[in-house]
Order: structure tokens, then C-alpha cells, then sequence
């Protein structure tokens, strides 16, 4: 499944990385927008797959970042 | 350009402010701006413009050499940083007097003394002013800091020495989660470029006071009031107000007598603002506040400071960086009416305060009038980028009691209005219109927890 930033922002720090197992609501990165740090989750627990985006990249808002394999 | 012409080194509302009082003192300006704020309202505002690198702040606003050479081709001798991004930078201070220019603010040395919060802690204990009981030693180890928290007594508070705006902060509730917290406050930490931590006693229930002060270089320094900046949400202020409920003379004197000592401590010259944490409660105690940090800038909220005293902070930036003498004496300095100011941002109250960037399609403010002040650094059609802060406007309102000071705000708030990004307007109007806040009874979550009660309208949030 896709996991998708919910706003237009810079990819600030990726906390997760492919082949990790993550649980329900574990971080996979965060965002910077606005000043803001906007954490980014994992939708339910899974395997990370591939990240899509880098540290310092900007992404739009529904922007796929991440895949997730339940 | 003439030799008094000022640089401002900002964005937004703010350098649009600081240009504002530059004409009214026929001082020329000259505007930065990055590649994303070419056609901003800030750049309108001033006499000229230089570029200075792309949209990301660290290629623009935020780098001393790209700003020192906007000087050098402007030919500007002055630098006002406004608040935020190099406001603090003690080696942009340093840069702008290598660089032979005139920097609007203390020198690099009160900056440094001051910028640390562990640092800073150290002057207040020379300075006899109690600060917030606490740990702030070289020993970082995981045990040592621990074992302090413990002396200290949970709740606690671990916060990234070199952190600010809410940034590598984690409370933590009792020592079982202190090893989680440290490592997270650690990481955040780390972005400062400093991982150090300290840990500090936690105010469960807390009010943020802080004083302004104004200090020349001739050794008059100044308290201006003081500002409560309770209302809150991930530790960053929305709504501010002068004077504190709450603080009547005897304590306004005694905690304007803490700030000036800090500020003569490190030989202070400019504005500046000395932070404090209260026991929450409608009339504070002395004995029951203490000192967290102090800021070497003008803050954001300085137009309620502005509105009670009738000083212009910029102007006496400006003047005493020229070496004027203040013209007062601590007793000319009285307080008229209640001023409360509330920060109209692009951020989603129902989303948990999202940001919100986008095309601003329409905006809607109301008219500036006697008791009403609307500073704002951006115009209808404009977009709201994610590179900076989501502030659209401060509107700020004047009157005669603090009842009617929050109800003027509520209802200037409630004629706002905007397309295209979320806007906050209608929640502040409903945090300043709760008996909670009527009643001076707020704390520093309370916007976080009355946050659903405030949005579906519960008069009792």
C-alpha cells in the first residue's frame, strides 16, 4: 500500500528504512512544512518496501513517499 | 544609497514592520529576498530589493554570506534581523561588525551569553534571579541525567540546549520513560547542531510570562511591562496580551527588577525579552516564578508591548544601536489600558493544527482603526509556501479593560476571512470569547485540550 505525506513539505528526517518491520502508528519520516514537524506513520503494521523520497526533497501534498507491504 | 539606509534581514509581516517605522524615521530601506518571495509584499514595502538565494531559508534568509554581500552591493551601513532566522546568530553579529556595518541589536558577546540555555541558566544564578530548578551540567550520560531528574522530581522537563520554538522539548511523567524521551530530545537536538540536553522541573500547570526590556549603551536599562503568552499549541504562542492578568504593580516591578539584572549581567543594549514560567492561577506569587530563558531580539508579539506604553520598540532598536540615550526614567514608563494580540495563521485547528500552504485566493482582514492594529506581510492571490512560517496577520486590539481589549479581538478575529488555505481565526475568536480565558484561568495546554469544546462551539471548553 502507499503511504502519502498529507501536505506539501520537505522531507526532514526518514526515520525507517526498506525491509524494516513497522507496527500501527511508527514513524516512518518526518516533514517539515510551515516550520512544523509533521510525522508520518505507517497506516497499519507492515514491511517498508521502498522509499520514494530523500532528506531535503520536496513533496506535494498526496505524494506518495513510501510503500508498505502488510 | 545614503549612508543611513537599513537592511532588513527578514520576511513578512515583520519586515514589512521594521520598514514602516525606517520611513517614519527617514531612514531608506533595502528588502532581501529569496527566489519564492520575488513578488512578496516585503519587498514591495522597501525602497529597494536584493536577492539573495533560493526559496530553502539555509541558501537565503539564513546565510550570513549571501546577506553581508546584499549589504555590500546595496551599500545599506544598518542590519535589523527582525525575529527568528540570523535574529539570534551571534556570528552574524560578529559578521555585520567585520563587515563594517551597523547591526540592530546586542552585541555577539550578550548574544552568546544569553543564547544558550544552559548559558544562560549560569547568568541567572550570578545574577542572584532564580531560574527553573534544574540540571543543565556538562555530564550527559544517560545515567547522570537520569539520577538528576530524579533529585529534581518528576514530572521533568528535557529540553535540547540549543533548541527553541518548541523544538527538542519531551516532558516526561516519571522515570520509567526517560530513557524514550532523552533519545528522542537527543534526535531532535541533533538538527540544532548541538545534542546537548537539560533537564529542568516541570510546571504541570504553567502561564508564560515574560518582560520586555530596552537598555541603551549608556547604562539605562529599561523594563517595558510585561506580556503573558499562555495560549499555545506545540509550545509556540498564538495570543499574547499586556499587562499579565493577574500582576499588579508589586510583582511587575519585582519581575521587571529580575530582567534588568540579567540584562546589566551581560552588558545588554537593544530590546530584549526575559522569559519566565508561572504556577498557573488567576493571580500569580513572587515565590512561584521563575526564569527560563531570555531573547536577544524584538519578538513577535512586541505591538501589545507597543500598544500599553506607546513606544515604537523598532524605533528604540534603531536609536540606541545608534548610541542615542534612552530619554526616560523607569518611573516614565506607565502602562495605558489592556492590549492583546492574536497570530492569524494558514493552519488547520481541526487537523490538529496542520499547516496549511497553498494559494491564498482570497483574504479578507478588517480596516486597521483607533484600538485595532493589523500587521500582516501578505496579500490576497499571494501563495503560502511550506519553506516558511504559517502566519498570515497579527491582529492586535487596544481598550480601556481587558474584557473589552478580548472582546475587541474576538470580534475583529470573526472578520476574517480567507480561500484556498485553512485559516485559524474562528477557533482564536472562541478561545478568546471561553470563560476560561475571560477568567484568566488558562494554562499553557489549555488550547490543546479545550481544542474540540472551542471548534464545535461548547461555551463551557
Amino acid at each position: 500500500m502507499k503511504i502519502a505525506a498529507e501536505i506539501a513539505a520537505s522531507v526532514w528526517q526518514i526515520q525507517a528504512r526498506p525491509g524494516d518491520t513497522l507496527a500501527e502508528g511508527d514513524t516512518v519520516l518526518l516533514l517539515e512544512s510551515m516550520k512544523m514537524e509533521i510525522p508520518v506513520a505507517a497506516p497499519r503494521a507492515g514491511r517498508l518496501t521502498a522509499l520514494l523520497v530523500a532528506e531535503g526533497d520536496q513533496v506535494e501534498e498526496g505524494q506518495t513517499v513510501a510503500l508498505l507491504e502488510a | 544609497m545614503a549612508d543611513d539606509a537599513v537592511l532588513i534581514t527578514n520576511r513578512g509581516e515583520i519586515a514589512c514592520r521594521i520598514a514602516t517605522t525606517c520611513r517614519r524615521m527617514g531612514l531608506p530601506t533595502v528588502a532581501v529576498y529569496s527566489e519564492a518571495d520575488a513578488g512578496a509584499m516585503h519587498v514591495a514595502a522597501a525602497d529597494r530589493a536584493e536577492p539573495v538565494g533560493p526559496a530553502q531559508p539555509r541558501q537565503s534568509y539564513l546565510s550570513i554570506p549571501a546577506l553581508i554581500e546584499a549589504a555590500r552591493r546595496s551599500g545599506a551601513r544598518m542590519v535589523h534581523p527582525g525575529y527568528g532566522f540570523l535574529s539570534e546568530n551571534p556570528d552574524f553579529a560578529q559578521a555585520c561588525a567585520e563587515a563594517g556595518l551597523l547591526f540592530i541589536g546586542p552585541s555577539p558577546e550578550a548574544i552568546r551569553a544569553m543564547g544558550g540555555k544552559a548559558a544562560a541558566k549560569a547568568v541567572a544564578r550570578r545574577a542572584g534571579v532564580a531560574a527553573v530548578p534544574g540540571y543543565d551540567g556538562e555530564d550527559q550520560s544517560e545515567a547522570r541525567l537520569l539520577a538528576e531528574a530524579e533529585a529534581i522530581g518528576f514530572p521533568v522537563l528535557i529540553k535540547a540546549v540549543a533548541g527553541g520554538g518548541g523544538r527538542g522539548m519531551r516532558a516526561v511523567a516519571e522515570a520509567a520513560g526517560f530513557p524514550a524521551a532523552l533519545a528522542a530530545a537527543r534526535r531532535e537536538a541533533g538538527a540544532f547542531g548541538d545534542d546537548r540536553v537539560l533537564v529542568e522541573k516541570l510546571v504541570p500547570r504553567a502561564r508564560h510570562i515574560e518582560v520586555q526590556i530596552l537598555a541603551d549603551s549608556h547604562g539605562t536599562v529599561l523594563h517595558l511591562g510585561e506580556r503573558d503568552c499562555t495560549l499555545q499549541r506545540r509550545n509556540q504562542k498564538l495570543v499574547e496580551e499586556s499587562p499579565a492578568p493577574g500582576v499588579g504593580d508589586a510583582l511587575r516591578e519585582e519581575l521587571g527588577r529580575r530582567a534588568a539584572a540579567l540584562a546589566r549581567a551581560v552588558g545588554y543594549v537593544g530590546a530584549g525579552t526575559v522569559e519566565f514560567v508561572a504556577e498557573a492561577g488567576p493571580a500569580p506569587r513572587a515565590d512561584r516564578i521563575w526564569f527560563i530563558e531570555m531573547n536577544t531580539r524584538l519578538q513577535v508579539e512586541h505591538p501589545v508591548t507597543e500598544m500599553v506604553t506607546g513606544l515604537d520598540l523598532v524605533e528604540w532598536q534603531i536609536r540606541v544601536a545608534r548610541g542615542e540615550r534612552l530619554p526616560w526614567r523607569q518611573e516614565d514608563i506607565r502602562l495605558g489600558g489592556h492590549a492583546v494580540e492574536a497570530r492569524l495563521c494558514a493552519e488547520d485547528p481541526a487537523r490538529g493544527f496542520l499547516p496549511s500552504p497553498g494559494r491564498l485566493a482570497e483574504l479578507v482582514l478588517p480596516e486597521p482603526a483607533p484600538g485595532l492594529r493589523i500587521d500582516t506581510g501578505v496579500r490576497q492571490g499571494d501563495t503560502l509556501t511550506p519553506f516558511y512560517d504559517p502566519m498570515i496577520a497579527k491582529v492586535i486590539a487596544h481598550g480601556a479593560s481587558r474584557a473589552e481589549a478580548l472582546a475587541k479581538l474576538a470580534v475583529a478575529l470573526e472578520g476574517c476571512s480567507g480561500r484556498g488555505v485553512a485559516l485559524n481565526a474562528a477557533f482564536l475568536a472562541a478561545a478568546l470569547r471561553s470563560p476560561a480565558m475571560r477568567a484568566a484561568e488558562m494554562d499553557t495546554h489549555f488550547l490543546e485540550r479545550a481544542r474540540a469544546g472551542l471548534l464545535a462551539g461548547d461555551a463551557a471548553a
